[in-house]
């Protein structure tokens, strides 16, 4: 077998690193080296405990986009959303916080609305649903307030 | 016990904490001045692919096949206990966790310092006993500059690739296992390894994998470099460098994951 040059070693070696370290940050890191990003609109919550910045944002169980943000406005949470571009949103969309399964993670689930009027980049949904606390609803219905 | 014995004692300790530090102190300074030349002119371009090559391709099947390994063995434990609690759901992040932070850096680094750094240490022990530093020396050439400056920045630049190498194999591993033995859904696996991975996980294992190439490409420098004199010098050496690097690399792992977390 002939022997491999020194250059061609170290490019192959150098090749395959760079590789499996751009895979690994673009598909689970979320990378985004393209700049293939979506436009942006505002939801304000009163409750979104659990929500972290890269949860998921879904129409009927289809992932749409992502939390790009999350900051604290007039005692509200106030949520940037990044959804892709070909999603239009109407504006009486209804965006609520809920659980996968009884423990899993929490995500953005929108209710597509019934206006002839879209959300612009930019834009804001205005109806809201916070998340559901089970643990008060468990205190509801021991105490029975339910 | 005598006052005297109890002077001895305490003469004792307070001996070996200075040579220690003399020893630290040695050790950064030796650092310092391989950091120094990296940024001046000269640079030894050959002599640094040469070692790329000997740290990073010469390693990538010892990196497979440890990296494959780990994350099937992962997947298998972390299986039978998650199964316990039904959330057998979550062995894609469990595993991609543990190996993208843990230990794919620090098995990387243990094996390269296994198979590169103890090469390392007894090839500048040997070029030291047989008086071939002293020649640059005596040239007026620094011996640091052909010898230990182009390790480390090989080490910086193998050591994270080395590691992604790993975790990438090693995530596959876990798959093999998971998903074609275990049979839980692929979508499964990765659906929920991209949702609990994130670019922060990624970047603490590369951070630490940076840290590990310094600390094995100095340490085994070191150790040969200062070589005691025979055979049986370059042999002590050899193995202090191996086993101090080891070392190192868990301590500091610790230090880091409790600081980066």
């Amino acid at each position: 077998m002939k022997k491999i040059d020194l250059e061609t070693a170290v490019g192959f070696f150098l090749l395959i690193g760079i590789f499996s370290l751009a895979y690994i940050s673009v598909k689970l890191g979320r990378l985004e080296v393209l700049g293939n990003k979506g436009y942006e609109v505002y939801a304000e919550f009163e409750q979104v405990g659990g929500i972290k910045p890269g949860a998921s944002v879904e129409i009927a169980g289809i992932a749409i986009g992502r939390v790009t943000g999350m900051r604290l406005n007039d005692y509200q949470a106030l949520l940037s959303l990044e959804i892709d571009k070909g999603i239009k949103l109407q504006e009486d969309s209804i965006a609520s916080v809920r659980t996968k399964g009884l423990i899993g993670e929490k995500y953005i689930l929108i209710t597509p609305g019934g206006s002839e009027k879209i959300i612009a980049d930019g834009g804001k949904i205005r109806e809201t649903e916070s998340a559901i606390d089970t643990e008060s609803l468990m205190s509801k219905y021991i105490f029975g307030k339910i | 016990m005598t006052l005297i014995e109890m002077t001895v004692c305490v003469r004792g300790i307070g001996e070996r904490f200075l040579s220690l530090l003399k020893e630290l102190g040695h050790m950064f300074i030796f650092l310092v001045n391989a950091v120094y030349t990296i940024f001046r002119p000269p640079f030894k371009f050959k002599m640094l692919l040469r070692q790329i090559r000997f740290m990073g391709s010469k390693s990538i099947v010892v990196i497979l096949l440890t990296g494959s390994f780990t994350g099937m063995v992962l997947a298998l434990q972390i299986y039978y206990t998650l199964r316990k609690f039904g959330s057998e759901a979550m062995l894609g992040p469990a595993v991609a966790l543990s190996i993208i932070r843990e230990l794919g850096p620090v098995l990387s680094a243990l094996m390269v310092t296994g198979r590169a750094g103890s090469a390392l240490t007894a090839e500048i022990g040997i070029m030291r006993i047989t008086e071939q530093i002293d020649a640059l020396t005596s040239m007026a050439l620094n011996p640091v500059r052909y010898l230990v400056t182009p390790n480390i920045v090989a080490a910086l630049i193998a050591f994270p690739l080395l590691t992604s190498i790993f975790d990438l194999i090693g995530i596959y591993g876990g798959y093999f296992v998971g998903v074609k033995l275990l049979g839980l859904s692929s979508g499964t696996y990765f659906s929920q390894m991209e949702l609990f991975v994130s670019m922060e996980d990624i970047r603490v294992g590369l951070y630490k994998s940076l840290s590990f190439g310094v600390i094995v490409s100095w340490v085994c420098c070191y150790k040969g470099y200062f070589t005691s004199y025979g055979a049986e010098g370059v042999g002590k050496a050899t193995t202090s460098a191996v086993v101090t690097s080891s070392v190192l690399i868990l301590i500091w792992d610790y230090f880091l994951g409790s600081v980066l977390i």
